[in-house]
Formats: structure tokens, C-alpha cells, sequence
């Protein structure tokens, strides 16, 4: 039974090792189609509905945007996402009766506990800003995920930028 | 990746052992300096239990890559009377290991062995070592520790235990297993993450990290009766656990007052007093055995590094500078020097310092290698490593000669910690 187990496992062993070498490199996987970027200015509606809609439901509004990205290990919101951190600021000061919760992510490149530091850095940043926009501090919860949520697995940059974030959830 | 194997042989045993219920596969790779050569004969009545316990000694001997295993054939001495020692000598064995192995009342069995020094022709130690029926594999780890500590001078540790965390997709379970990684006992299971455990210095007791509640909180948990209280839950994230030597607090990481920084706490949650003022990240604190110093990671430099502070507070001092950022820092048993992850190029190797000398030495080729820590008797360092596509344990002797990779049964390895 042994001999029979460590058979199959050599053989196994010997196959990954035969099976890896002519692969060819990996075959570039396709480029993705790029994202539409949601930041055209949008058609203006022909007759705008009377109804009074909440912004935080419009799809074509800033405050769709709900994630910030970061560099590796760094914590300051950058200065493409700072008109969405703004707009998010602008909407808690006019609904006071709104709350939400920042959710700082790291990539894995670092110890999960420096991560999850990192993370509520990344969290503290987005909510001074949001302070300083004239949000409220109870309307603000801070956590931190460090990098025990990954968006996504991989070990790339691909992956890596997805997951460094702080996502803002109302 | 898998034929790294390939290029490093130096010898490459696979033990693959079946149990009833389990597959579990240890690899090794390298060889001590010095490989004592022993022959363990098969012990009497050994045969009739479920697992031989010579099955398990020979697979613990050999892990630790210091011993090198002489065939028995056609050769079964019960008592030294019935040893000839030329014919082992012939074989090439310095030591050997005779014994029975009989059962006894109450579902027990008794294992009685001898070592024996075939050079000098002198018995090295006896013993019996008895246990329940279920617990034939900790009689196998107790003779090998013996026989270890016999051979090596060094404290055996076959009989000490690991922890660590298995992810499978989102599922997260906490477990406690021997350290050859069998007899697999799962401490917690949930759908959040679990991270950083700890153990109390007696083997008691584990902290750890749960997310169970929606944010960071560190629990304690009593492995005998599997009751837990909550050690700290504020604001922000609590976390990165460290018992004192003497179990009498623990040092912890939370962001109550805004960024990590390092507190010490009792284990019952009382005295809470913080001991950095950095405002920039502090974390991962672990004891000095002698309890006075504490050695933590920080970025107050720019990138993360080790420093190293009065368990009490005080004046923090650098122990790491060049490249790269380094990470989870692990005093020796002997205090004389530490281990720790270092990243450099993209690339995270277990890396040992020196504190006399502030030498680093990188003990493994560099990967996905983290969170090291040392078995009870310095000679081996444990820590979470990849391989197949599966988050596994490894461990590496401390002269880095002696390789070993664990895989478990199912899901991602992570975070072990050697136990007591």
C-alpha cells in the first residue's frame, strides 16, 4: 500500500515536472476589452422626471463611484479619486441621517498584520477627507480588512491594484 | 516551481503514510551535516496495532534530516542479549533501537525500547511509554524524542503541536495538530477570516484574531474546553496577539486611538496600557523569552522594519536596515538571534539575524514564504509557504540545511505557529 502510494506520488512528481518544461510560456492571455469608463459626461435626459430622485441611486453620478485605489503600501487617496471622495463628503454633509462604512484592502505584499494596518490607514484617509467635506464623524465607521478579503486571487499586479482599495459602503 | 525539487536534491525522501481516514504528505529535502546512521528494528507486537509505532519514529528521525536509517532485514533482536553488534556494525549503524510493544488492560498499550551505541556496544536509554489504544502515534513521537535527545543533545520535538489556519474558498477553520501535522483538530470554524494565532506559553491556551464580529477582535480560547471570552473588541481593528513568557499578559495591536499601536493587556482583559506613541504603524509584537524586550515591526523609518523595544515602554531601536521591508520577527529560544519574513524584489524569504552580530542570513530559496516560528528547541523554524497552487507549512532546519514541505489535507495552510 506504501510502496503503491509513494509510487503514484513519484510518478505524479515526475509527470509535473516532465509535463512543465515544454510549456510554452504561458500564452499572453488576451487583454481584456478596456472597462467603459463611466466618465463621459452623460446624455442630459430629455425631460428630466419631476420625481425627486436620491443622487446616491444615480447611476451617471459621481457617488456611483465607491472605491478608492492606492499605490503599493501607500494610504493617501490619490488624486484621481478625490472628486468621488468629494462628492460622498458633499452627499453625507446634505443626508445627515446617512452612514456609512469604510472598508480598507490591501494587496497580500506584506505581513496580514502590517496589511491590516495599512488597511485602516487607508480607511482614516478617505474618512479625514470626507470630515474635512463636512461629513460628520458619527456618520462614519472605519474598518479594516488588511488583505483577508481579496477581490481577486492572483498572485499579479492585475490582481495586486483591485485589491489595494477602500470601499465605501452606505 | 515543483521542480525546484529537482534542482536542490541533495537526498529526497517522500514519506507518504495513509491512516484511516487521511491522506497527509510530508516531503523532505536536504540532509543534516552530520547524519547519525540508526537502525530501528521492527519492535515486537508493534505489528498487530493499527499503525506501527516504528513507522512513526522512522518518520520523525527522518524529518529532522540528522539521522539516516539502516536497513534491518533478516535481523529482529527483542533484548541486547540478542544483539550482535558486529553485524550492525558491518551494516554501518552507530545506534539502534530495539523493542516490544504489548497490550494492557483498559485499552492501553506499552511500548518498551532500548537505544543501544553499536560503536561502544553500551544501551544509551530505556524506557516504557504507555497510552491509550488512540494514542499510538504519541507513543511514536515520545521514543523519537528520546532517541533524538540522546543522539543530538538537543531537546526532541516530536511531541510538541502546531497551529494554524485552513482556508478553503471563504471558509476558515482554526486547528491545532500534532507537529508532523497529523491528528487534526479544528479549535474554531466560520465564514469570516481568522488570523494571528498565539500560544499561551503552557500550550494552554490560543489567542487569536476573528472577524467574526464584522471588524478585527482578538478572542482566547481555552483548548480544553473549548470556552472563549473576547481579550479585546474596540473600535477599529484589534489584533497581532503575543503572550508574555510568563503568561501573565499579552501584548496586542489596535487602532483605537487611531492608528496600530502596541498595547499590553491581561489576559482577562484588565490593565489596558498602551507602550507606542509612533502614530504611524506599529505591529506584530513578540516577547523576548526573558520577557523584557519586545520586538515589533514599524514604518516609522519609511518601510516596514524590526525594532526592538523595553517590554515596558521606551526608546524603540532599528534592527534591520537595507533593501527590502522585513516582517513578523520571532525571537530564538536562546534569545541570541531572531527570524523573520523579508520581501525584497517581489520575492518573500524566511530570513535569521544575529543580534551580536546584525548579520541576516536568508534560510529558503524566496517565494511566498511568511510568518515564521521556532520549534520549542530552536533547531527547526516553521512557517507558511505555496507550492501547487496550495497554501502549505514548511519547515527549515536553523543552519537552513534541512528543508521539509507539509501538505495537509485539503484548502490553504496558513499562519503556523509552533506550539509548546
Amino acid at each position: 500500500m506504501k510502496k503503491l502510494l509513494i509510487s503514484i506520488l513519484l510518478a505524479n512528481l515526475l509527470a509535473a515536472c516532465a509535463s512543465q518544461k515544454p510549456v510554452e510560456p504561458e500564452a499572453a492571455a488576451p487583454e481584456p476589452a478596456p472597462a467603459p469608463v463611466a466618465e463621459a459626461p452623460a446624455p442630459e435626459p430629455a425631460l428630466a422626471p419631476v420625481v425627486e430622485v436620491d443622487p446616491l441611486n444615480d447611476p451617471n453620478s459621481l457617488l456611483a463611484k465607491r472605491s478608492t485605489y492606492y499605490p503599493f503600501d501607500v494610504s493617501v487617496v490619490q488624486e484621481a479619486d478625490k472628486p468621488i471622495v468629494q462628492a460622498h463628503a458633499k452627499y453625507l454633509s446634505e443626508h445627515p441621517n446617512r452612514k456609512v462604512r469604510l472598508e480598507g484592502n490591501c494587496d497580500e505584499r506584506g505581513s496580514n498584520e502590517y496589511n491590516l494596518g495599512l488597511g485602516n490607514r487607508r480607511a482614516n484617509g478617505v474618512k479625514q477627507m470626507l470630515l474635512l467635506g463636512g461629513a460628520r464623524e458619527s456618520q462614519i465607521e472605519t474598518v479594516s480588512y488588511g488583505e483577508e478579503k481579496p477581490r481577486c486571487t492572483d498572485h499579479n499586479e492585475a490582481c495586486w491594484k483591485q485589491n489595494r482599495r477602500t470601499d465605501i459602503r452606505y | 516551481m515543483l521542480c525546484v525539487i529537482e534542482r536542490l536534491v541533495v537526498t529526497l525522501f517522500l514519506l507518504h503514510v495513509a491512516t484511516a481516514n487521511a491522506e497527509l504528505s510530508i516531503e523532505i529535502i536536504g540532509a543534516g551535516e552530520n547524519q547519525t546512521p540508526i537502525a530501528i528494528v521492527p519492535f515486537e507486537g508493534d505489528e498487530k496495532l493499527s499503525q506501527t509505532i516504528r513507522e512513526v519514529v522512522i518518520g520523525d528521525l527522518l524529518r529532522s534530516g540528522l539521522f539516516r536509517m539502516i536497513d534491518t532485514e533478516g535481523r529482529s533482536p527483542r533484548s541486547p542479549s540478542e544483539v550482535s553488534y558486529p553485524d550492525w556494525q558491518a551494516r554501518g549503524a552507530e545506534a539502534l533501537a530495539i523493542g516490544t510493544v504489548a497490550a494492557q488492560p483498559n485499552r492501553r498499550i506499552e511500548a518498551r525500547f532500548r537505544l543501544l551505541d553499536v560503536v561502544k556496544q553500551t544501551e544509551l536509554a530505556g524506557q516504557a511509554v504507555s497510552a491509550s489504544e488512540g494514542q499510538i502515534r504519541a507513543v511514536g513521537h515520545r521514543i523519537a524524542d528520546l532517541i533524538y535527545e540522546k543522539l543530538t543533545g538537543d531537546k526532541g520535538v516530536f511531541s510538541t503541536r502546531i497551529t494554524y489556519v485552513n482556508r478553503e474558498g471563504k471558509h476558515y477553520r482554526l486547528v491545532v495538530a500534532d507537529s508532523d501535522g497529523y491528528n487534526e483538530q479544528t479549535v474554531l470554524s466560520q465564514n469570516q477570516p481568522i488570523m494571528s494565532p498565539a500560544w499561551s506559553p503552557d500550550g494552554s491556551h490560543l489567542a487569536y484574531v476573528s472577524f467574526e464580529t464584522g471588524h478585527a477582535v482578538v478572542y482566547i480560547q481555552s483548548l480544553y474546553t473549548n470556552q472563549r471570552k473576547l481579550l479585546a473588541g474596540y473600535s477599529g481593528t484589534n489584533s497581532a496577539p503575543a503572550w508574555s513568557p510568563d503568561g501573565k499578559q499579552l501584548a496586542i495591536v489596535m487602532t483605537r486611538d487611531g492608528s496600530s499601536q502596541i498595547y499590553l493587556i491581561r489576559p482577562d482583559g484588565s490593565d489596558i496600557r498602551r507602550i507606542t506613541f509612533s502614530g504611524v504603524i506599529d505591529t506584530e509584537p513578540n516577547f523576548s523569552p526573558d520577557g523584557q524586550s519586545l520586538l515589533f515591526i514599524s514604518d516609522r523609518g519609511g518601510s516596514p522594519q524590526i525594532y526592538r523595544m523595553p517590554a515596558k515602554g521606551g526608546a524603540a531601536e532599528r534592527m534591520t536596515f537595507g533593501e527590502g521591508a522585513n516582517f513578523s520577527p520571532r525571537y530564538s529560544p536562546d534569545s541570541r538571534s531572531f527570524v523573520f519574513t523579508h520581501r525584497i524584489s517581489g520575492k518573500f524569504y524566511i530570513a535569521m539575524q544575529d543580534f551580536q552580530t546584525g548579520q541576516m542570513e536568508l534560510l529558503t530559496e524566496g517565494g511566498w514564504e511568511k510568518k515564521p516560528s521556532f520549534a520549542p528547541n530552536g533547531k527547526l523554524i516553521m512557517f507558511a509557504s505555496e507550492a501547487r497552487e496550495r497554501g502549505i507549512l514548511a519547515t527549515v532546519s536553523s543552519d537552513g540545511r534541512v528543508k521539509q514541505r507539509m501538505f495537509t489535507l485539503s484548502g490553504d495552510a496558513r499562519e503556523p505557529v509552533w506550539g509548546p
